[in-house]
């Protein structure tokens, strides 16, 4: 059972690396959002460094959610799709191990530029593994999130819009205590791991249900 | 019950149904709104303002309880796959939206005075709007995807992952401190809330249960009516051109 899943995160890696692939395409959005971020409110590192934990988790939440609406359409486009629905492989593992490669392709990168980016935002070393840790927590719930979500819109024209309408309400317990247990890290009146443990909590529960819905979307397509 | 799940004798039924609920919606909340300006007393603290209570609680238990009428009807999408649940689904998104915004609006403009703020970003408020964004959501997908059948099945997919928000509305004043009061009707103990405002407020909650369920019948019928039109259409230029009906129904 596990050496064709093994395989098809090997493809998706290799995929991700070839030309035309964008791998890093997410890690490169991160960077720009955050730099960005600066411009708009003013160079104060003081405010900066106040708002530093909940600018990153925006930018990781928008660049998580950007490339994920390829996630199921190159291979709905090709044919592969149905390939995975037909086999014994169960399709939630099918897409739980594509959702696996797509977090290791898009998060591990940009769980690593945050603490750099955290830096140019004046944050507390404190701060910085916070976020990261956070991050590191977190971000498995919004790339199984945005499964379903790209589950639900594989194959539409439009699609990429619609589903971040359709996903990015559903991300704001995620987003509460990812910047919550951020924040906690430097400081503040709640200690680290409460909403710390509240997040791991939510990714699990991700990692359990979310590969069903996904799964259920993508036989939904079928007549 | 099963015999009402055919969509001709639904029609029917819903033709005999229809004005006799409309009647009884428009008594109700003309006897709910009387009792509410002339009857209902004003607080001893927020004066006449109190009023928008008996627009903002019915709207905001009229939009939970839609999402759970979709969500009923998305278990009927998915399991049974019938044709019924999933007009009754996509009838259901736009009227859920419009009493959760009739819901955020009202409690805008009873905040203004209150709380002396439009809007607090607490867990109540923020969780009734992200209920909002879902309907949005659902209606946006509704519009997206052109065949019917799966347009209903993605919504149902949708509609059962969002479902998870509705307990979140309900114990959000409990769960967290807000600005927001906790629940006074339904709680254990009995409501907290004088009978001279307790009577009102279920009329007019009755009269907004009825209004909703004549709508949604109202627009269940045109969705199926409208599905019929969409059937005939193709069938007539299938009749016309037979390679246009390869094209369709492949």
């Amino acid at each position: 059972m596990s050496s064709p899943l093994a395989a098809l995160f090997g493809r998706e890696l290799r995929i991700a690396r070839s030309v035309g692939g964008g791998g890093a395409m997410g890690v490169v959005f991160f960077l720009i959002l955050v730099s960005l971020t600066p411009f708009a409110i003013g160079p104060d590192l003081n405010l900066l460094s106040r708002i530093g934990p909940a600018i990153l988790w925006i930018a990781a939440l928008l660049s998580t959610l950007l490339g994920l609406d390829r996630l199921f359409q190159a291979d709905a486009d090709d044919g592969s799709l149905d390939l995975f629905i037909m086999s014994s492989t169960p399709l939630e593992l099918v897409v739980l191990t594509k959702c696996a490669a797509h977090w290791t392709l898009t998060a591990l990168p940009l769980i690593a530029a945050a603490p750099l980016l955290g830096l140019t935002l004046g944050m507390e070393p404190a701060a910085l593994a916070g976020v990261a840790a956070s991050l590191l927590a977190g971000t498995p719930a919004l790339t199984l999130l945005g499964a379903i979500g790209a589950g639900l819109t594989a194959g539409l024209r439009r699609g990429g819009l619609l589903m971040a309408v359709l996903i990015l309400p559903l991300t704001t317990p995620i987003l509460i205590f990812g910047v919550a247990s951020a924040s906690a890290a430097s400081g503040g009146t709640v200690p680290f791991h409460t909403p710390f443990l509240i997040l791991c909590g939510l990714s699990l529960m991700a990692v359990a249900g979310a590969p069903f819905a996904a799964a259920a979307a993508l036989r939904a397509r079928e007549a | 019950m099963l015999k009402y799940a055919n969509p001709t004798n639904f029609l029917a039924l819903a033709a005999r149904l229809i004005p006799w609920l409309a009647g009884a919606a428009a008594l109700a909340l003309a006897v709910g709104l009387y009792l509410t300006f002339f009857v209902a007393p004003d607080d001893y603290q927020q004066g006449a303002s109190v009023k928008i209570m008996y627009l903002h609680v019915p709207a905001a238990w009229l939009g939970m309880m839609c999402y759970m009428v979709m969500t009923s009807a998305a278990l009927g999408t998915l399991v049974w796959r019938h044709p019924l649940a999933d007009a009754a689904q996509k009838a259901a998104a736009p009227l859920g939206a419009a009493f959760t915004l009739v819901c955020l609006v009202t409690g805008s403009l009873w905040g203004k005075p209150m709380w002396g703020t439009w809007w607090v970003w607490d867990a109540r408020l923020t969780s009734v709007l992200v209920l909002f964004l879902i309907y949005l959501g659902l209606i946006g997908l509704w519009q997206t995807i052109e065949e019917p059948a799966q347009a209903a099945r993605a919504a149902a997919i949708l509609t059962l992952v969002g479902v998870v928000n509705i307990p979140i509305i309900k114990f959000s004043v409990d769960w967290w401190n807000t600005l927001h009061q906790s629940a006074s009707v339904f709680r254990l103990g009995g409501p907290a809330i004088a009978p001279s405002m307790l009577w009102p407020l279920l009329i007019m909650a009755l009269g907004f249960t009825l209004l909703f369920f004549t709508l949604h019948l109202m627009a269940i019928r045109n969705e199926i009516l409208s599905r019929r039109l969409r059937r005939l259409s193709i069938t007539a230029a299938a009749a016309e051109d037979p390679e246009v009906a390869g094209e369709v129904f492949s």
